[in-house]
């Protein structure tokens, strides 16, 4: 079959990431002809600032050089501009007479900037600051000239004026408003911007309006002149002054446009055969000029010519983030004010600025200046429409104020040197990540973390790494929206969605999930399975058929693989009690299996480390007949119930502390879990077992019980949340059980339950435990249903089960040759 | 010049002696091999150390024709042993038969 015929004009970044999308959606179905106006391939726009200051190179912005269009199969004609498109005979020409057939056309053609209807502005030296050329044009102009002057105080006006002060000009930043930037910031943070400016040697001239270009006796331009009056030296003058869709084109061949060409959630034009993204695009009545919307389009576009047709484009909420080194400012939103409730931060001589501003208890906009840590997290927490109430009081201070670990409390990416690690558990610097992000062309924090490792691990640091992103590509950089975040890269639908069709269509095994929701890979990933299998088993105990292969090794193995390969065997000390008996038969097993290293773990009980594989159900036999099981210290699982002395003997001891927590831990022996869970029950209020920091932190009074859930002691420090006080033992087990059914059948995989809660709020956790009581027995019963029968998985592999994943088949060399091992009996 | 020959061919095991989308692990003397069987019921053979940082391969998640590093989540082809982009690196592979559902290793060397 012959293949259709696409045609873009435009080879620009949205254009590109269209058919780069489009490739691998689908690869075969047309031949690609691409018309660009520049004699380039595609190059990253955003980072020709860094290039004017002298900071980047233009070969280190290339994305797509031209091998890139020859191994793809793209025509590409380079420099050649397209003048005319005939709809009737669907075929575009160019300049010089080249045509090219379409069956569809996909129009990428850009803006330029708005040049200002003044006398002299088509003088030499005026220019525009869009591409390649009007760079390089200024770049010059800086080695042989001493004055500029840039109009417009816009992103782009800035930066223009920032690389321009750096190649050594006198630069004077003319801007018809009363502050800078004003469609990105308040009049507070733009003050404090252009001080900071001012100080680099910047000179501003605000609320002043251009008259006249001056032509000087050379014939390029020499001076402008403002309608009061007064003129400044110029040799080279910058439009900024905002950008206009290139729409001329579209508008002669009799297509719809208003501001731009006016396309529908599917990136179509008014024919449906042309479609049209990035800034010549206008959608739902917005034209958008940054980065980070083009590439939703490109995304929306090349999934409608791919004929999937399931994409839609529904308009995008932006940031804005300035690319001047060494001067962090962050706006997103509506920060106008009306009608909204603001947060303010405001420390002029610190130079830190903060501005929240909230409506109906969610942040419709924010303006950060000095300290941009949290910029990523108020974005995300905006586009999410997540009620924030329940942290409205410590919302000002940012995500991270009770500290992440691994990266000293480093919070500020900017002023960080290139030297200063940021992932501590893969050991990055920041000028790793920065460089990758540059020789790569990275967009995003997964783009990032596949090439650097940084933030791949513990995930603490990816506050930071999202930081070092944005102050590289700037408003390029998007953080996803985590309420529609596909689950991984092998589908298109949620965690949420994926789960309720699971329980909708009962769907039994992974493959049916794969089938059911059309999976874009045969098996999965490394990310989707494991997922897919806990929320089976989750969804239809004793029904559903776990996977070992699609769980993590340990998992499979049953103890926790070790750098050297071996595994660590941690067995079960219900509440942290043991006997005699039980000590002696984890010493005689130590010596038995020559275990190097025996430590006790923060859970209260004995781990031993570098057992090899094959002796895991020799060992785990011997454990067995002491009447000891598995531990599950290497299970997205109940770990442990971490419990103090309490009033069996504590003189301050109000409740039988190590009985409650033992009860605990027997009624969730065998519960698999989105994420690994941890107890701990203390006697009273002096709280030894650290119940604050626990999934469910259970704590002793006069009369009862107070029971805390969602702490975290791990990457995050987060303080468990009260949740209700109860009077009973009973009670104690019921609300625990039902809190915790009800985190693994909603909480998505991976999370722990403090994720969980900040996602869905506490007080919906109450309405559902404590105040529906109906419900929190129903939730009791299903978790005491999906944890009968459990058997301990230990002494089912000592007594033989899966044994080919623990018995290597073996070979003997005997003289020259390798013969194989009798199996051992 | 040096010559490589083809010792003999070594009978392992029956191919569903190998869990589907799993592996089994080879002790040739002393080297510890890793045997895979993909989705597709392929067989591919490659030494159990990743590239990267040593671990051992045949306990990571098979998917499709490669493996998850259960150590850091590399990524190896079990068909060549290397690395995907944009990690850097080979696994030794070796070669395997097999007949009438019996599986065979060269212990080439």
């Amino acid at each position: 079959m012959e293949k259709m015929k696409l045609v873009m004009i435009g080879n620009g970044m949205a254009g590109v990431r269209t058919l780069e999308e489009l490739r691998k959606y689908a690869p075969d179905l047309y031949d690609i002809t691409v018309f660009g106006a520049e004699p380039h391939g595609n190059y990253n726009r955003i980072l020709l600032s860094p290039v004017l200051s002298g900071e980047m190179t233009l070969p280190e912005i290339m994305l797509n050089d031209l091998d890139w269009y020859r191994d793809n199969e793209i025509t590409l004609h380079a420099g050649k501009k397209v003048t005319n498109i005939d709809r009737v005979h669907r075929v575009v020409v160019a300049e010089d007479g080249t045509e090219a057939e379409y069956d569809r056309l996909l129009i990428a053609t850009g803006s330029s900037p708005f040049i200002l209807p003044v006398p002299g502005n088509d003088l030499p030296g005026v220019i525009g600051y869009r591409d390649i050329a009007d760079t390089e044009a200024m770049i010059e102009a800086a080695q042989t000239h001493k004055h500029a002057v840039v109009i417009g105080a816009g992103l782009l006006g800035l930066e223009a004026a920032n690389g321009l002060a750096l190649r050594g000009m006198d630069v004077t930043v003319v801007h018809l408003m009363a502050w800078i930037m004003e469609r990105q910031l308040d009049k507070a943070a733009a003050d404090m911007l252009q001080a900071s400016l001012e100080q680099k040697g910047l000179k501003f001239k605000l609320e002043t309006q251009t008259a006249e270009l001056v032509r000087g006796e050379s014939g390029r331009v020499c001076a402008i002149r403002f309608k009061d009056g007064e003129t400044l030296p110029a040799d080279i003058v910058v439009m900024a002054a905002g950008i206009r869709p290139n729409i001329d084109l579209a508008k002669a061949a009799g297509l719809h446009c208003n501001r731009g060409i006016v396309v529908n959630d599917t990136m179509q034009t008014f024919d449906p055969r042309v479609y049209a993204v990035g800034e010549c695009v206008e959608h739902r009545g917005t034209a958008y000029g940054l980065v980070a919307p083009l590439f939703e389009q490109a995304k929306v576009c090349a999934n409608h010519l791919a004929n999937f047709g399931i994409g839609r484009y529904q308009g995008s909420v932006v940031s804005t983030k300035l690319k001047v080194t060494g001067i962090d400012v962050f706006s997103a939103g509506d920060f106008s004010g009306k009608g909204a409730e603001e947060i303010v931060l405001h420390d002029r001589q610190g130079g830190v600025y903060k501005r929240i501003l909230l409506k109906d208890n969610r942040i419709v906009g924010t303006v950060l200046y000095g300290d941009t840590a949290d910029g990523s997290w108020y974005f995300q927490l905006l586009k999410d429409r997540q009620d924030v109430h329940d942290v409205r009081d410590h919302l000002m201070f940012g995500q991270n104020h009770l500290g992440d670990a691994g990266h000293k409390g480093e919070s500020h990416a900017a002023s960080m040197p290139d030297s200063a690690q940021v992932c501590g558990c893969n050991g990055v610097c920041k000028g790793d990540i920065v460089k990758a992000i540059k020789t790569h062309g990275l967009f995003t924090l997964e783009d990032v973390r596949k090439h650097t490792k940084a933030s791949s691990s513990c995930g603490s640091c990816t506050g930071l790494v999202e930081q070092i992103l944005a102050s590289c590509v700037g408003g390029a950089y998007t953080p996803s929206d985590s309420k529609t975040k596909p689950m991984c890269g092998c589908t298109e639908h949620t965690h949420e969605e994926v789960r309720e069709a699971i329980r909708k269509e009962k769907w039994l095994s992974i493959p049916e999930v794969q089938l059911g929701m059309n999976w874009t890979t045969p098996n999965g990933c490394a990310s989707c399975r494991p997922a897919l299998n806990y929320y089976l088993v989750s969804t239809w105990p004793h029904e559903a058929k776990d996977d070992p292969q699609s769980r993590f090794i340990n998992e499979r193995a049953h103890a926790n693989i070790q750098k050297d390969g071996t595994y660590s065997v941690v067995p079960r000390m219900w509440g942290g009690l043991t006997t005699p008996d039980e000590l002696r038969a984890i010493a005689d097993a130590a010596e038995k299996y020559n275990v190097p290293t025996v430590k006790v773990t923060g859970g209260q009980r004995i781990d031993l480390l570098g057992v090899k594989k094959e002796d895991l159900p020799k060992m785990w036999a011997d454990f067995a007949a002491a009447g000891m099981v598995s531990g599950h210290a290497y299970g997205k699982s109940i770990r442990t119930v971490k419990t103090c002395v309490g009033a069996e003997h504590c003189r301050f001891g109000t409740q039988l502390s190590m009985s409650m927590g033992v009860k605990l831990e027997k009624m969730l022996f065998g519960m698999w879990s989105p994420h690994k869970v941890k107890l701990a029950v203390s006697g009273c209020p002096r709280n030894c077992a650290e119940a604050g920091i626990k999934d469910i932190g259970v704590i002793g009074v006069d009369g009862g019980y107070e029971l805390y859930v969602a702490g975290n002691g791990g990457i995050k420090t987060e303080v468990a949340q009260f949740l209700c006080k109860v009077a009973t033992d009973e009670e104690v087990l019921e609300y625990s059980a039902a809190f915790l059914q009800l985190y693994r059948e909603e909480a998505r995989y991976l999370d722990r339950t403090v994720h969980y809660v900040q996602r869905v709020g506490l007080d919906y956790i109450k309405a559902r435990v404590v105040d529906d009581a109906a419900n929190r027995k129903a939730l009791y019963e299903r978790l005491l249903y999906a944890l009968q029968d459990y058997k301990d998985p230990w002494l089912e592999r000592a007594q033989g089960v899966e044994k080919h994943e623990f018995v290597p088949i073996r070979f003997h060399r005997k003289g020259d040759a390798l013969s194989q091992e009798a199996e051992p009996a | 010049m040096e010559m490589r020959l083809v010792s003999e061919w070594l009978r392992v095991c029956t191919v569903r002696e190998i869990p589907r989308q799993g592996s089994r692990v080879i002790d040739l003397a002393g080297t510890a091999v890793a045997v895979f069987r993909t989705a597709k019921d392929e067989i591919h053979a490659i030494e159990d150390r990743c590239p990267h940082k040593g671990g051992p391969l045949s306990q990571g998640i098979v998917i499709d024709d490669r493996v998850a590093c259960p150590l850091h989540g590399w990524l190896i082809r079990l068909d060549t042993g290397h690395a995907c982009a944009p990690d850097e690196g080979c696994a030794r592979r070796y070669r395997i038969k097999v007949e009438q559902d019996e599986l065979f290793i060269a212990t080439d060397d």
